[in-house]
């Protein structure tokens, strides 16, 4: 397994003023080894009538959302608990995008970022206990103007009361008085059989602003002045500029300015279809640089060659090849799945406004302290005169904890001297993305004469997304987000070995909801599936048995079968598929029920059923929405995705070619959460890893064949 | 070249290039950004407005074919956020992200302006061409239902 080393927080801002070394620090998003990060108390507590909630003498309340909504809840979620420890009024409650600030700081990551299914994990800890100071705080202040004890008085609904009296002060009124007082070091949390609303279903608080066309995205940013820009890059990753002919361009209306920047020719304009516009007639010639002949076919054969080669282990219990020497039985089979985009639906986007002594960014962005340090190493001015506007996120998915779109924004705006949003259109978003890696892994397994495995032996080639994004984190080759899903298996196999071996192919590659799941979990469940088959054993019982040990998986194992009818007739030509992933420190099983067609190669997915396990939850409906995004998700890549390369370039360029899962084809989802007192676990990725196996193992029950790639493609159907 | 067209029920002008797609008119030139850009290619349905009451995507909808229509965008549909769709879009809690939402609440508005109690395969027929990224879907099929139930009741209380 991978290390966890959490960055020191000084260190990193030290390292950020010092220009943009920021990115180089340890850090690694570690599935299932962050413990119980509820218990987390922080050394000194910020005042929370600064950080975390604003309460005006009209009893109105601000709270400071820290982490990006890109859909997965957030902003109700961190309200929720704010708002149980500290007494609010919930119908008063407003919501605000905190700035980029080291109060912020994800304690699981040492900046201020949203990914890796952490914020409801990070936050719990905090949010809970200013919640509770915040109470304590102006229970004290309340306790003084009545000149009674704090004792004698309790909170509700927004205002405090004296017990004995009833008297009620609004919170409006005493906020002045408590935000002086001294922050109380550890404040009593409620008992969680008194919760109003963490655990319970609450409505969305960003719904009427995205059913009224008024939630502000990035690409929403209008300032005064301001010009659209949208930029030419190379189609070949890594290549450059070499020269360009901006006349034509230059003579198209609203066009205003032609730049070169560091990705590229820049188009500004009045408006972003003239931007567009003008440059379609730019003529640039390209230098292609070291990736110009890079195809899919020479990705997949440099595969093929490292696959021979030993890599960094990952993961070794006892002596995998003397137990396969001496099995019963031996099983082989060779994983492989492809390049894949985010597709946010909100293609990239950033606007900026850089000035000598000062520069707003307005973003969609996951990472607001590289943000912050993107514009700082770009304009030379210090972090603090650097601002970071948080807008709604269209879609993340570990897309936008990049900062490419940030960089083009500050960089045109500095060089245009106006404020500028870059839009990216849908081709630029498909071609220039940092994709989900593809992977190509070759595994063994060994069988005793009673059909149970004694061994696992698997190795998994592919490019590595930490030795760009966090290059500390990968140590002797081996970057533990490439391996997870498979290195983590709770399989009771007694000889299990997982190697890696990190290949670069040119092609860059980031973090895609669930990250390693996303191709491990496919890769490890349908491999499963394969051994449960030689063995003859029933597939669930198979692994129900193997996951004696692991009893959060054998949880939702059993729940998901027992809800999905597992072994009771189906419908004519329906078949079902079970798989179980924990991923994120949240256990997911899913059954689907499909049906496939062998003629025209259609497959319909009819039915999931999935169980998730995310130990003390905040609001079940968003686990609901989670899961039933995380199989869309999920079976989008199954049944459709793939990004292919030729002379470097992406050949995919909108959803015509890259398609997307579509209303028609959505299952009927339906979601059961194990009840739990376990630490809170991620939820926003956790539904994606399981489905794709699921409805592999569904399709190799009815067929007999393994679905050994993805995407399922009509030939695996026969 | 000075284009008029009624916008959510008032008169609107506009002075750009015949060619330019409605979508960037009305988010860049008028600054109503509730209609989205998602693909230029009509292949997914996030600029969804309505045209003579017609679903249609913006974003290859030349301005200069907009003259002297009626074009309704999301801001349009409700003053409050009362329009049945809305409501029922609230109470299922459909919207992840959100950044596709007006344009499916425009397709499913006039899906029930034709259909008053579609069934799933009209709202299979209806809503496909629209894309959502989070996986919503589910939800949008109950939230026209209730849409639908919505509706109905509204205007048997009117009869």
């Amino acid at each position: 397994m991978a290390t966890t080393s959490i960055v020191n927080r000084r260190e990193f801002l030290k390292k950020g003023a010092a220009g943009g070394a920021a990115l180089v620090v340890g850090f690694y998003l570690p599935s299932d080894s962050f413990g119980d990060q509820t218990q987390e108390q922080e050394k000194k507590t910020p005042n929370p009538f600064n950080a975390w909630v604003h309460i005006t003498p009209d009893d109105s309340v601000t709270i400071l959302i820290d982490k990006s909504e890109m859909g997965q809840g957030i902003v109700t979620s961190l309200a929720m608990l704010l708002a149980e420890e500290l007494e609010l009024d919930w119908k008063k409650i407003r919501t605000e995008f905190a700035p980029a600030a080291p109060v912020y700081f994800n304690p699981l990551f040492g900046l201020q970022g949203t990914g890796g299914s952490t914020s409801v994990r990070a936050s719990w800890g905090p949010l809970t206990k200013a919640g509770a100071a915040a109470r304590e705080m102006l229970i004290a202040a309340a306790a003084r103007k009545w000149n009674v004890e704090p004792s004698a008085c309790y909170a509700e609904n927004g205002a405090v009361v004296h017990t004995a009296t009833q008297k009620r002060m609004g919170y409006g009124a005493l906020v002045v008085e408590a935000a002086g007082l001294p922050v109380p070091a550890n404040p009593k949390l409620k008992d969680p059989k008194d919760y109003k609303y963490i655990g319970k279903p609450v409505k969305r608080l960003d719904t009427p602003v995205k059913v009224n066309g008024k939630a502000g995205f990035g690409i929403d940013v209008r300032l005064p002045n301001i010009q659209h820009a949208v930029v030419a890059r190379c189609p070949v990753f890594g290549g450059k500029v070499k020269s360009f002919d901006d006349s034509k361009a230059k003579a198209v209306r609203g066009v205003k300015q032609v730049l070169q920047i560091s990705s590229g020719v820049a188009v500004i304009a009045d408006n972003t279809w003239s931007a567009m516009q003008g440059r379609s007639s730019l003529q640039i010639e390209w230098d292609e640089g070291v990736n110009a002949a890079v195809s899919s076919e020479s990705i997949r054969k440099l595969y093929l060659e490292r696959v021979e080669q030993a890599g960094a282990i990952a993961r070794k219990d006892g002596d995998a090849d003397a137990a396969l020497a001496s099995a019963a039985k031996k099983i082989e089979a060779v994983y492989e799945v492809p390049f894949l985009a985010h597709a946010t639906m909100e293609p990239m986007n950033c606007a900026a406004d850089v000035r000598p002594d000062g520069c707003d960014i307005y973003a969609p962005t996951q990472f607001q302290t590289f943000a912050q340090m993107t514009g700082a190493k770009i304009t030379g001015l210090k972090p603090e005169q650097v601002r970071v506007h948080t807008t709604f996120l269209g879609g993340g998915f570990g897309r936008r904890a990049e900062q490419d779109f940030v960089a083009e924004a500050v960089e045109i705006s500095k060089g245009a001297g106006a404020p500028v949003q870059v839009t990216w259109t849908r081709e630029d978003d498909i071609q220039h993305d940092f994709y989900r890696p593809a992977v190509y892994s070759k595994l063994v397994a060994g069988l005793d004469v009673d059909g149970w495995p004694v061994a696992w032996k698997s190795r998994i080639v592919s490019p590595s997304i930490m030795s760009r994004f966090f290059p500390g984190s990968v140590k002797n080759g081996l970057d533990g987000t490439s391996v997870e899903g498979q290195a983590n298996s709770k399989y009771g196999i007694p000889n299990f070995l997982v190697e890696y071996v990190l290949t670069e192919t040119g092609v860059p590659v980031g973090f895609w909801r669930s990250v390693g799941n996303s191709q491990n979990g496919y890769i490890a469940e349908c491999f499963v599936e394969e051994l449960a088959k030689a063995s003859g054993k029933d597939p669930f019982e198979f692994r129900r048995k193997l996951l004696a040990n692991a009893p959060r998986h054998r949880g939702v194992l059993e729940l998901a079968a027992a809800k999905a009818g597992w072994g009771q007739p189906l419908p004519a030509g329906h078949t079902r598929g079970i798989a179980v992933v924990e991923s994120f420190g949240s256990y997911v099983a899913e059954v689907a029920e499909v049906s496939f067609n062998r003629g025209s190669g259609e497959i319909r997915v009819h039915r999931v059923v999935c169980a998730v396990d995310c130990g003390r939850y905040v609001n079940p409906d968003t686990i609901a929405a989670q899961m039933e995004g995380g199989i869309a998700f999920g079976l989008t890549a199954a049944l459709k995705g793939q990004i292919t390369i030729n002379k470097g370039r992406v050949q995919q360029s909108n959803f015509h070619d890259y398609e997307m899962l579509r209303l028609n084809e959505m299952p009927k989802v339906e979601v059961h959460i194990v009840p739990s007192n376990e630490a809170p676990g991620g939820i926003g990725e956790p539904g994606t890893p399981p489905i794709a196996p699921a409805v592999c193992n569904a399709i190799f029950a009815a067929t007999g064949k393994p679905i050994r790639r993805l995407p399922i493609r009509a030939e695996d159907l026969a | 070249m000075a284009i008029s067209f009624t916008l959510n029920g008032k008169p609107q002008t506009v002075d750009v290039s015949p060619d330019m797609p409605l979508l960037w008119v009305l988010r860049d030139t008028l600054n109503m950004t509730g209609t989205k850009f998602g693909c230029g290619m009509a292949l997914c349905g996030a600029c969804t407005v309505h045209i003579n009451g017609e679903a249609t995507r913006s974003c290859i909808t030349q301005i200069s074919s907009v003259a002297g229509k009626k074009v309704t965008t999301i801001e349009g549909l409700s003053a409050d956020g009362s329009h049945p769709v809305q409501q029922a879009w609230m109470e299922e809690d459909v919207p992840q992200c959100g950044y596709c939402q007006s344009g499916q609440i425009m397709s499913a508005v006039a899906l029930l302006s034709k259909k008053a109690n579609p069934s799933d395969a009209d709202i299979d027929d209806a809503m496909s061409g629209n894309i959502c990224r989070c996986g919503t879907y589910q939800r949008i099929r109950k939230a026209i239902h209730k849409a639908a139930a919505l509706q109905s009741g509204k205007s048997k209380s009117a009869a």
